[in-house]
């Protein structure tokens, strides 16, 4: 079920298109600033409250890279891989963080502290390698530096 | 005169907080707009950005005023005609909308009004980017400045001109920023790109006259209207108007972020604002204006970044902001990285696209292993020609095709070396 808040967003932003359903891409992202991720039950009861098809929402779900549509962690750990970082040492800050995380992108810590995934170009190239943590941008990476950054997230 | 050479960033702050509406209007801001609705019809604020020179900033360069003449005006248009900002900057190695809407969020929305007059737009939307975080926060408060002093709303300054503008915050997709996937995304779709003709300007979102245009363009929108076209073509090195924020990633001395005459030789942003090359290492190439752009090599350093210039060798301006590849980097490792990308974020709608980029990038990935066969330069070749325009839905895979077909051109030795000695020679 989705709860009174969750409803009470959704319809705020709905106001803001003519067609009801265009309010589809802010409603997942209201659901899983609310619970994390979007699971099935959470798309079949979205879909009940938008008047669309489970498949048509699920499609348009799975579509964008930053609806979640399996469990993640605590935190989410979004790494640019695109060409500006990927000159500037993208390779070696991968190698570190998977070597702390002990997973690779896709992958979710033990612990649920952190999930672990690809993103592209932050539009921060000039600040080269990147990476964003629950949306907090963090720029010139280097391996050394990965460490303190990940103790920030407990 | 800095806020004359620099209109875009000139009046920026040096902290980095934002220009708030009280110093924006202190800075001229709104005047535009108050000029427009006690002035001017909305033909001739299209006319006055035609004659200005001003070509979309989002890397195509289509002539703005052209574009908004295409709009349908009058009582027997059907309503609501919409005005949609692309904010979704994501092509590879672009970092320049950002810093527009961070620092200047009014400059934005006062472009957008001006540009929704001549449209005789009812309805905006910001369409920005999910990460994008610190932008999404300082356009809301802008927003909100906006409909407080009534530049936004009904009846805007007393003149019977009424306009909502929204912002839309999207959930992650390269293929958005292409203008028709874009609309279908602001409707609660997949983003996949729509046959063209009709195009937006007569049939766009929810099947409404719409223009879709870039952040850097609306930003250039107050600043034509208030100097006049003459002067916006005369800031400009070339025939395209204007000034352009030229950017410069890689290993170079100091990467950053410039607002710099169109037209500023390629030399002159690399060397004399960039610092040029990190010690020890030289240029082997670059793609001037993100990854859809052809690589250029240090032959073609004079030639001037603007849509024409570039043309010359082979390539495009794109969005002006380069990547430099130094002789420490692997060319391959950079087009297979490319090619990963594209691969990635294609919405799998046709098969060239699909089938084609996922088919590269194995083959690029297997040549940086190690592993490449003879024959595969030719397969990649050919790939890419598949790739041109006419044999795709939107632009994408034709992008694709740039950086690689200029990597085959350019660097071919050391494609070939890889196959040969079965290993990548910078590992």
């Amino acid at each position: 079920m989705l709860t009174a808040e969750e409803i009470g967003e959704i319809e705020h932003e709905a106001k803001n298109y003519p067609v009801r359903s265009a309010v589809t891409i802010d409603a997942l992202q209201i659901v899983q600033r609310h619970r994390g991720w979007v699971s099935d039950e959470a798309i079949q009861d979205l879909a009940n409250h938008l008047g669309v098809s489970k498949a048509d929402l699920d499609s348009v779900a799975s579509f964008y890279n930053l609806i979640y549509r399996h469990r993640v962690g605590r935190h989410v750990i979004h790494l640019c891989d695109s060409v500006s970082c990927w000159v500037m040492g993208y390779r070696q800050v991968r190698e570190e963080l998977e070597k702390q995380l002990g997973i690779d992108f896709g992958g979710t810590t033990a612990d649920s502290r952190f999930t672990f995934l690809p993103v592209v170009c932050l539009g921060c190239c000039d600040h080269a390698p990147a990476m964003l943590i629950d949306g907090d941008l963090h720029t010139d990476l280097s391996p050394g530096s990965i460490a303190n950054t990940l103790e920030r997230y407990l | 005169m800095l806020a004359i050479e620099k209109p875009l960033t000139g009046n920026m702050r040096g902290d980095g907080s934002p220009v708030d509406i009280d110093a924006y209007e202190a800075g001229g801001g709104y005047q535009a707009l108050r000029k427009i609705l006690h002035g001017m019809e909305p033909k001739q604020v299209t006319q006055e950005i035609k004659s200005a020179n001003l070509r979309g900033r989002g890397g195509a360069g289509f002539s703005t005023g052209t574009k908004w003449s295409f709009v349908p005006l009058g009582p027997d248009v059907p309503n609501p005609t919409y005005l949609v900002c692309n904010a979704d900057e994501m092509e590879p190695g672009t970092f320049k909308d950002r810093l527009l809407m961070e620092r200047d969020p009014h400059q934005l929305i006062e472009g957008m009004i001006v540009a929704c007059y001549a449209i005789e737009g009812d309805v905006a939307y910001i369409f920005l980017r999910n990460e994008y975080r610190l932008c999404a926060e300082r356009i809301s408060r802008a927003l909100a400045e906006a409909y407080d002093r009534n530049y936004l709303g009904k009846n805007i300054l007393g003149s019977g001109f009424n306009l909502e503008m929204r912002l839309h915050i999207s959930a992650g997709r390269y293929m958005c920023g292409e203008e028709s996937g874009l609309l279908n995304a602001l409707e609660g779709k997949r983003a996949n790109p729509r046959l063209k003709p009709p195009y937006p300007t007569t049939a766009g979102l929810f099947g409404k006259p719409t223009v879709v245009n870039n952040v850097e363009t609306l930003c250039c929108v107050p600043h034509i209207i208030n100097h006049g076209a003459e002067w916006f073509r005369a800031l400009s090195h070339s025939d395209d108007g204007g000034t352009k924020l030229y950017g410069v990633s890689g290993k170079v001395k100091r990467p950053g972020l410039w607002e710099l005459p169109m037209g500023t030789p390629v030399r002159e942003i690399l060397e004399d604002h960039a610092g040029g090359m990190r010690d020890g290492l030289k240029l082997r190439g670059l793609v001037p204006g993100g990854a859809s752009t052809e690589f250029i090599t240090d032959a073609d350093l004079d030639l001037p970044m603007d849509f024409k210039g570039l043309a010359k060798a082979g390539s495009r301006m794109g969005t002006g902001t380069m990547i430099v590849l130094d002789d420490n980097t692997c060319p391959v490792g950079m087009t297979w990285n490319l090619m990963q990308f594209f691969a990635r974020e294609s919405c799998g709608w046709c098969t060239p696209c699909w089938s084609g980029l996922g088919w590269a990038e194995r083959l690029l990935a297997a040549m940086e292993d190690g592993n490449g066969e003879q024959g595969d330069i030719e397969k990649l070749e050919q790939l890419a020609k598949w790739w041109s325009p006419g044999n795709t839905f939107c632009a994408l895979a034709p992008g694709a095709a740039e950086p690689l077909q200029s990597a085959l051109k350019h660097f071919r030795d050391d494609f070939e070396r890889h196959i040969r000695e079965g290993h990548c020679p910078h590992h």
